[in-house]
């Protein structure tokens, strides 16, 4: 129960106050800037956008600053900001085949058209502190080659050509998308909304779910198809143009998971799939979020569904990390009414104890006299 | 126009400087507001939609009668304006061609260039596969 309390105007405004001063630290370092956030600070702005579910460099840099780096903080605060914009309509779907790619891997095919291509990561780096990094580091120039002009095609899609893997899902004419910013959850839910509600997800949840099915809490024997990261061109069909606009382009991560094999009397069995896709360069979100998705699809595929991570229900309900927060940190704010009345009840029940218990024990002591 | 997207406003800005331009007036005042980005199920099924992003949109009618629209990703009216311009101006017979050799052209050619760098670097970390010789025989 909640009650107006008054009195708490000054305190919660110097509160504020103080705040700010500690977010801006000590005045005799550099401020930092929203352009070095973005530019240094580059995967938090990507965890950013994707889970506050908003494409915006710049917006995802001031939430980070304002959120003093607290990553669900600038989550929550560009989930609020999005509600105030209108809603101009819907991108045509991006074409992930047609990627600039800046990252591409497979492990599960050696010579893939198009090769493997490592780009910026952390892969093979030994995870040793770099000292040279703590002031005056300027990297070297990358090192060049001459690109290839060779299309680079999704493993899944080489697969898939001797129908060794599932093919997608296609959309039914005239199906809707389902979109869970516009319409409560209800389940069961459909593939559409729970790669939404994955997609926004939190990551350190994902991750967790995605790592109790590899431990056995329903297992799926996943090989990374593959993992891409690059540029897309996104287009916008505007009403009063006419056709579809380019917008320019965006940076995704996408993963194709493979996972073992369905089959039936009917039809030869051959992998199954499990898919990730979010903004910026997010690999360990997109891994998990293909771990996961492969193992909702439990019951569409007649598995037993009896793992947390196979359980819809349970993964879309817990995964959004703004909703968790919100509901998990109002403990800390004013329950005194609440608390009033169990206090109470407890009262209660402690003096119905004493008054049983001392109607119990007080035969036995009349006895002990007696004797 | 996908090329005018990938530019900063300052340089479409700065280009359009170098053209003599005719009157023109908004026709829709730049606005910012959001699109539902969609991805495809596996890449290439069903869509489903993966987040939105901030976009801004203007309209801009030259005197001589003709309307152009400009979108781009961000909040950066000017921006849409901008390019809202250029796309009236690409549409007129007096300036279709200067538009497009004067601000066009150019920016195309540094987004080019600019491709081409960031696959020269992307191309540098493309793994080269060698077998070691089995130890058989």
């Amino acid at each position: 129960m909640y009650v107006a309390v008054k009195g708490g105007e000054r305190a919660i405004e110097n509160a504020h106050r103080l705040l700010a001063h500690a977010r801006r630290g000590d005045q005799g370092v550099a401020e930092i800037s929203l352009d070095q956030i973005s530019e240094q600070l580059g995967l938090a702005v990507d965890r950013v956008m994707s889970e506050g579910s908003l494409y915006d460099r710049e917006l995802a840099a001031l939430a980070i600053k304002q959120a003093r780096g607290d990553l669900i903080e600038a989550i929550f605060l560009v989930r609020a900001f999005r509600a105030t914009l209108p809603r101009f309509g819907t991108s045509e779907p991006v074409n992930t085949g047609a990627m600039r790619v800046q990252r591409r891997v497979s492990a599960t095919f050696k010579d893939i058209p198009g090769g493997q291509i490592l780009g910026p990561t952390f892969d093979y780096t030994h995870r040793l502190l770099d000292p040279s990094l703590a002031e005056g580091f300027v990297p070297e120039v990358p090192a060049t080659a001459e690109a290839s002009t060779a299309p680079t095609p999704r493993v899944t899609d080489i697969l898939g050509r001797d129908g060794l893997i599932e093919s997608s899902p296609q959309a039914e004419d005239g199906a809707s998308v389902g979109d869970l910013t516009r319409e409560p959850l209800n389940f069961p839910a459909d593939r559409d909304l729970r790669l939404q509600n994955l997609a926004r997800g939190d990551e350190g949840f994902l991750l967790a779910m995605g790592y109790s099915t590899q431990r056995g809490y329903g297992r799926n024997h996943p090989f990374v198809g593959e993992i891409r990261f690059g540029e897309v061109e996104v287009e916008f069909f505007a009403e009063d143009v006419g056709f579809a606009v380019p917008l320019g382009s965006i940076e995704l991560t996408e993963c194709q998971m493979v996972n073992q094999f369905k089959g039936s009397a009917t039809e030869a069995p051959c992998f199954t799939r499990g898919y990730g896709l979010a903004f910026g360069q997010s690999e360990r979100k997109t891994m998990s979020m293909a771990l996961v998705d492969r193992a909702l699809r439990a019951r569409e595929l007649g598995e037993e569904a009896l793992a947390p991570a196979q359980d819809e229900e349970f993964v879309m309900s817990h995964s959004d990390n703004v909703q968790a927060t919100g509901f998990v940190e109002h403990l800390k704010l004013p329950h005194y009414v609440d608390f009033q009345s169990e206090l109470g009840l407890l009262r209660k029940l402690r003096q119905e104890f004493s008054k049983a218990f001392a109607e119990t024990s007080a035969p036995d002591a009349m006895k002990e006299a007696a004797e | 126009m996908a090329v005018l997207a990938h530019a900063e406003a300052g340089e479409i800005a700065a280009r359009l400087r170098n053209l003599a331009l005719p009157a023109h007036q908004d026709l829709r005042e730049p606005e910012s507001g959001l699109v539902m980005l969609r991805g495809r199920v596996g890449g290439d099924g069903a869509p489903f939609n993966l987040g939105e992003a901030t976009v801004s949109r203007a309209a801009v009618r030259l005197a001589s009668g003709e309307v152009g629209f400009g979108y781009t990703l961000g909040r950066d009216g000017e921006k849409a304006r901008l390019i809202a311009l250029c796309d009236a101006l690409a549409q007129s017979q007096d300036f279709g061609a200067s538009v497009e050799r004067d601000v066009i052209a150019p920016l195309r050619e540094q987004l080019v260039a600019e491709r081409k760098r960031a696959a020269a670097e992307t191309a540098a970390t493309k793994v080269d596969f060698y077998t070691m010789v089995r130890g058989e025989g």
